[in-house]
């Protein structure tokens, strides 16, 4: 099972937290900050594996979001990039063309959506499509109340214009050339 | 009280602020102002408040406050609320706080709700923060679940029965049945979840792992059919049907099949059409392979599907990915015990991956190398692995060094390949070895005994290079000071022989000993060192007499004990001084877990005490002193016969200093005559000699011998003693009261005394005995102690 999956970013600010056992908060930090040192001292066109203590730590790199989780012994690490590549392409349907200022705003949708795709450790739906009809129906079950207005400069769940915000890449894209790993 | 702002607007304002002390001034008034609205009625935007102390939460700051809101917004009926409330309850609640009991109410209805995505909730949180009391409480419940006619629902159950299993162990028979159908499934989701449950069941439950056996056919079908059916886009991943499925039932089989015949036929065929045809190209093939690899490996397969496993990792190492060579070498570091023949194939493969770029594929390589060794490829690998220790991350190095030692000592093929190997590794690494590097070292040169010559030379050019790395200088100094003689006497067969004169390897020893760079252990070895070859040189005994008296007023109080007893050598017992710096006889390897232990007789009991001490002090000279304690006890002339456990005392304590020059050498010595020792009382056959163990500027420890020389035996003996008033006395226990007859034994004590006003010491003695059925009580003065024996 999976111990845990952080995302943080090039600079080591926590986007995203999930443990999925139980760990006091300072052993939580503790975590945190040792994985985000390893993690980033990494070179660019390294190994994505690491040893941790008795777990084995499993990090990739998308735009500018490090997706970082740790194993137990007996888990698959090859399967593992996949179920992290898996949870980026969930990300990317639901917010359309995902990058790292969505995670930020929208966090506990990214929860949310995290939560239909791991339970416990383990992977719960398998199917690419079943998570995002999960979340729409879940959607429409949240009562009307009136959205929050957007605030100027920042985007909605619409496309983010490059031209706008240039350090924040779209994360997809770069899929396909980073860290020299090929995808579909 | 500021109104409060949307979460999105609070994000936005504290990513503004540009200092950390802004940071804090903003999250701190957002928290005041949340906790504000806590307090309040219902107002519609507790869920807003809520996912902003989140927000607040994952930045770092404390949120504890927020707990009991979660508590409330879970009992809620609107649904945002309960979904915010659950999240913060994730986050927030774990099982070691109080609060998490109080939702097991909410989750207990919520787990009936109407409608499926609140029932999803309620089982997720407790899937991932349920405390064991809430599991058993709710079990049953997630039974029903389990037998729910809703996929969706029955997924969820699934793996929130995993979590309860993991956390009450006991409940897994509860959820045994209904694990079983559930394996008829078509929805992927729940049979994921099934394969999961099931793998728990059996890997915490032997009786249940055999029920499932029967389950193996079942899912060599379901395999079957992912990896025969065609393309299915919502499962398909790089052309591999649900790689993550595939992996799971991959894992159950190689439980199941572990250790069982039958289970392990049903699934070879599988396996073999796994491992053919699924496509390697991209990771998710990559992974399905590769747990198809573990599998065979660790169930009872056929040997040609072994073979199979092993090429496809052997494909795996050569592959360009990262990421795939170090999960290869990973498998075949599992496997290396097992199949070593396999992999020995790969091996030139193997070595290349140590120049890799990568540390973790380094680490990797290392290790297999390492368990790769035999006496075949001991000369290749070694240059192989000398070669990444000149260039290997320094967090490497230590295992590295060590690594090499034990493969060096395992498949050796000459000691003078063992010992340039590990020359080599000192003069590359010497920082990063272990501490019994260097007594075993020196104890590997002491048995090459036709190499003396040839490694003299080498470690004395080694040392004149650099005297940096203390392991190597130890060794070097023991060397010289021990072979020095053939070192200066300028020839060598096996190497070009250094011309040096007495004065060049006195100045070497020298800059050791001065040195900041040289430990006080190396300084120690140094001085020892010059002190032995003051009998292998010729000219300039007379500098090596005033290097030790110099040191005689080191700070160090080690090198100054040194200095001072050698210091002694030289002025009062020069006669001795052949004999005691002779060379060394080979040292016998033993077993570090011998230390100071057994004594090898009654009689040398109370010597022991003392004698270890001595030892610890001077390593280097322990044989004079175990010779003269023997002598003194067994009375007789020729050497006595070394005792095991007195020659395996020394390898202990001592390891970080003088290494290995200690035990078995009796052999060679000359007996030395015995200390001197006075009789300070004789009458009626009785004879009570006193002698001086040693003597320090505050004390001294004295034995007291006493012999009957009579027909019949003396019983009773009782020996008392009294000092000066500033004398501390400390009386050890005797070794018996009764004296045997006609001098055949005796009884010892050994006195300590100790001295601090330094007044002259003086004792007296009374000797109490039962001789012929007389007693007799005496009592004698000691004014003057003997020198002592060393």
């Amino acid at each position: 099972m999976l111990r845990f999956l952080l995302l943080f970013s090039r600079q080591g600010k926590l986007r995203l937290q999930k443990w999925f056992t139980p760990v006091t908060e300072r052993e939580k930090k503790k975590v945190i900050r040792e994985m985000t040192l390893m993690v980033l001292a990494r070179p660019p066109r390294s190994c994505n594996f690491l040893h941790w203590r008795d777990l084995k730590i499993v990090y990739k790199r998308y735009a500018s979001l490090y997706f970082c989780c740790g194993l137990e012994d007996q888990d698959n690490e090859l399967l593992t990039l996949e179920v992290l590549h898996r949870y980026v392409e969930l990300l990317d349907k639901y917010f359309g063309n995902v990058c790292e200022l969505d995670i930020i705003f929208n966090f506990e949708k990214a929860y949310f959506i995290l939560d239909e795709f791991l339970m416990g450790g383990e992977i719960l739906e398998t199917s690419k499509t079943a998570v995002g009809i999960a979340m729409e129906e879940a959607e429409t079950l949240q009562e009307v109340t009136p959205p929050p207005p957007p605030p100027p400069l920042t985007h909605t769940h619409g496309h983010l214009s490059l031209t706008h915000l240039p350090k924040y890449v779209n994360m997809f894209s770069v899929l396909f050339t980073d860290n020299g790993g090929v995808y579909e | 009280m500021s109104p409060s702002v949307r979460l999105q607007e609070m994000i936005r304002v504290i990513r503004g602020a540009r200092t950390q002390g802004e940071e804090r001034g903003v999250i701190q008034r957002e928290c005041a102002a949340i906790r504000a609205q806590f307090r309040q009625a219902d107002n519609g935007t507790r869920s807003h408040n809520l996912a902003k102390l989140l927000y607040v939460h994952m930045l770092g700051y404390p949120a504890h406050f927020g707990q009991m809101e979660c508590v409330r917004l879970i009992a809620s009926p609107r649904y945002n609320e309960k979904r915010v409330g659950y999240l913060g309850a994730m986050m927030l609640l774990d099982e070691k706080q109080d609060a998490s009991l109080l939702i097991t109410n909410s989750i207990k209805n919520d787990l009936s709700h109407s409608s499926q995505y609140v029932q999803s909730l309620a089982l997720c949180t407790l899937g991932c923060m349920g405390s064991a009391e809430m599991c058993r409480d709710l079990a049953p419940e997630i039974d029903r679940l389990l037998r729910a006619s809703n996929s969706y629902i029955k997924k969820k159950a699934a793996l929130c029965a995993v979590h309860i299993v993991r956390k009450v162990p006991e409940l897994g028979e509860l959820f045994t049945p209904a694990s079983r159908s559930l394996l008829s499934e078509k929805n992927h989701g729940v049979l994921h979840g099934a394969v999961v449950l099931i793998t728990e069941l059996c890997e915490r439950n032997p009786e249940t792992l055999e029920q499932f056996r029967k389950a193996v056919p079942e899912l060599v079908q379901i395999m079957k059919g992912l990896v025969m059916s065609g393309y299915s886009p919502e499962h398909n991943v790089a052309g591999i049907s649900d790689p993550f499925l595939q992996v799971r039932i991959l894992r159950l089989l190689r439980i199941l099949g572990r250790n069982n015949e039958t289970a392990s036929d049903a699934v070879n065929d599988l396996l073999a059409q796994v491992a053919t045809n699924t496509d390697s190209s991209k990771t998710a093939g990559s992974a399905v392979l590769y747990e198809t690899v573990l599998t065979v490996m660790d169930i009872k397969s056929e040997s040609g599907l072994r073979v199979l496993a092993v090429n496809i990792l052997g494909r795996f190492l050569l592959n360009n990915d990262r990421n795939i060579r170090y999960i290869s070498m990973t498998s075949l570091q599992k496997i290396v015990q097992t199949d070593h023949n396999a992999v020995q194939r790969h091996r030139g493969t193997i070595v290349d991956c140590l120049k890799d770029q990568d540390a973790s594929v380094k680490r990797r390589a290392l290790e297999l190398s390492l368990a790769l060794v035999s006496a075949v490829n001991i000369r290749s690998l070694m240059k192989e692995l000398l070669l990444f220790l000149s260039s290997c991350p320094p967090e490497l190095r230590a295992h590295t060094t060590s690594g090499i030692f034990n493969a060096a000592e395992r498949y050796a093929p000459s000691q003078r390949w063992h010992i340039d190997t590990i020359l080599h590794v000192l003069t590359t690494a010497g920082g990063d070895v272990r501490d019994e590097t260097v007594p075993n070292l020196i104890q590997l040169i002491t048995t090459a005994t036709e190499l003396h010559c040839y490694t003299v030379h080498k470690l004395y050019r080694a040392l004149i290079a650099d005297i940096s790395v203390q392991s190597l200088v130890q060794v070097a100094c023991w060397c010289i000071g021990e072979y020095g003689d053939l070192l200066l006497r300028g020839e060598c067969e096996e190497t070009e022989p250094v011309q040096v004169a007495e004065d060049d390897v006195l100045d070497a020893l020298e800059t050791v000993l001065q040195s900041h760079m040289s430990s006080p252990a190396t300084r120690g070895f140094a001085l020892t060192a010059t002190m032995k070859l003051s009998t292998r040189i010729t000219h300039n005994v007379d500098r090596i007499r005033s290097i030790v008296s110099i040191y005689g007023s080191c700070i160090d109080v080690e090198l100054q004990q040194r200095a001072v007893e050698y210091n002694a050598l030289f002025k009062k017992y020069d006669h001795m001084r052949a004999a005691v710096l002779e060379r060394m006889p080979v040292i016998d390897k033993s077993s570090p877990g011998h230390t100071n232990g057994e004594s090898a007789g009654g009689s040398i009991k109370e010597m022991e005490p003392t004698k270890r001490t001595q030892e610890v002090v001077l390593p280097q000279e322990p044989a004079n002193q175990v010779c003269d304690l023997l002598d003194l006890l067994g009375g007789s002339g020729e050497p006595p016969q070394p005792s095991p456990a007195l020659s395996t005392t020394m390898l202990g304590p001592v390891s970080s200093t003088a290494g290995g020059d200690l035990l078995d050498l009796l052999g060679g010595l000359d007996v030395t005559p015995v200390p001197p020792s006075v009789i300070v009382y004789e009458k009626n056959g009785v004879t009570l000699k006193l002698q001086t163990d040693r003597q320090t500027d505050t004390g001294m420890t004295i034995t007291l011998t006493a012999t009957n020389s009579t027909d019949r035996e003396i019983t009773s003996l009782t020996l008392q003693a009294a000092v000066p008033k500033s004398v501390q006395l400390q009386m050890k226990a005797p070794s018996g009261d009764v004296i045997p007859a006609h001098g055949l034994g005796q009884v010892t004590q050994t006195v300590l005394l100790n001295n601090p006003n330094k007044v002259s010491l003086k004792m007296r003695v009374r000797v109490c005995y039962t001789s012929q059925d007389f007693v007799c009580q005496d009592t004698v003065q000691i004014d003057s102690f003997p020198s002592p024996a060393w």
